[in-house]
């Protein structure tokens, strides 16, 4: 099962990034389209190790729809951030007041705390500097409002937890 | 119209770039200029590429464009981390004006590393 969920996702991202059907002539490059198909299976073959473990999650149509709500929240967040350091940038006087606090997260698959680390440090003011065993995340803050640890949690993660567990967990 | 569409994606994106590169010289630490680097230089690509897409419509080269766009939401925010807790872990200290610093109170540094470099 495995091998064969990676092959489908290694052919999907060879045929977009060769795309051998040319949209003018309605043509198909028959000679790209096989050696995808050739290479996906030798990687579906060698590299099945690194591969996810629950490949199952692929097929699960709801999270592709999660997934693309998810992406004008990520958007609008990483807007406000981008305001906010552009502010933080030009403002004479720089008004930062950075720390390191801690955060705890209710997410448990790998993949779905690297995402949240991963739109921790696109959003406003936050860049995520490690993840512990026991499910702390430790934030680098540009502008510490609270260092709390429920306080912190409440405004940094929770925005994004409830949508990346439908996602991913 | 597509391409004035595009053009003035790209001006957006490289505004955002600048203005990532003005942070990287401006803030005080290696942390805070991770966090213009990342957010800034990421977003302003972000916008370079849906640029292209825009630009020249769904040919290979706008789809092309797409996938760098998820390869980069991907992969520069997970340098960044690495970058940080590199940092972090070889004894780089916080700004001096920082408020607090949970990470250095509560995570022992790596054996054979010098605690206060």
């Amino acid at each position: 099962m495995r091998r064969i969920t990676l092959f489908i996702v290694s052919f999907i991202t060879w045929y977009l990034l060769t795309w051998p059907y040319n949209f003018q002539t309605g043509k198909m490059d028959w000679q790209i389209f096989f050696v995808g198909l050739l290479f996906s299976l030798l990687a579906a073959v060698l590299f099945v190790e690194v591969f996810t473990r629950t490949p199952l999650k692929f097929f699960a149509l709801k999270r592709y729809f999660w997934a693309v709500c998810y992406i004008p929240v990520l958007f609008y967040y990483m807007l406000l951030a981008n305001l906010d350091v552009v502010y933080r940038v030009i403002h004479p006087k720089m008004p930062i007041r950075p720390g390191i606090v801690r955060v705890k997260t209710t997410l448990k698959s790998e993949s779905a705390k690297a995402a949240l680390a991963n739109s921790i440090t696109l959003t406003p003011g936050t860049l995520s500097v490690d993840i512990t065993e026991d499910n702390h995340l430790y934030i680098h803050w540009i502008n510490v409002k609270s260092t709390e640890e429920e306080e912190a949690t409440k405004s940094i993660v929770l925005r994004f937890e409830n949508i990346l567990k439908k996602i991913f967990d | 119209m597509n391409e004035v569409i595009g053009i003035v994606f790209f001006g957006i994106g490289v505004a955002f770039n600048f203005f990532g590169c003005l942070g990287l010289v401006r803030f005080p630490d290696i942390y805070n200029r991770l966090q213009a680097g990342t957010k800034c230089v990421t977003f302003g690509t972000i916008f370079i590429l849906l640029g292209v897409l825009i630009y020249s419509g769904f040919t290979s080269l706008g789809i092309k464009a797409v996938l760098c766009l998820v390869f980069i939401l991907l992969t520069s925010p997970t340098a960044a981390h690495a970058i940080s807790k590199g940092a972090h872990r070889s004894g780089v200290r916080l700004w001096k004006e920082s408020i607090i610093d949970r990470y250095r109170e509560e995570v022992k540094p790596v054996e054979g590393e010098k605690a206060d470099a």
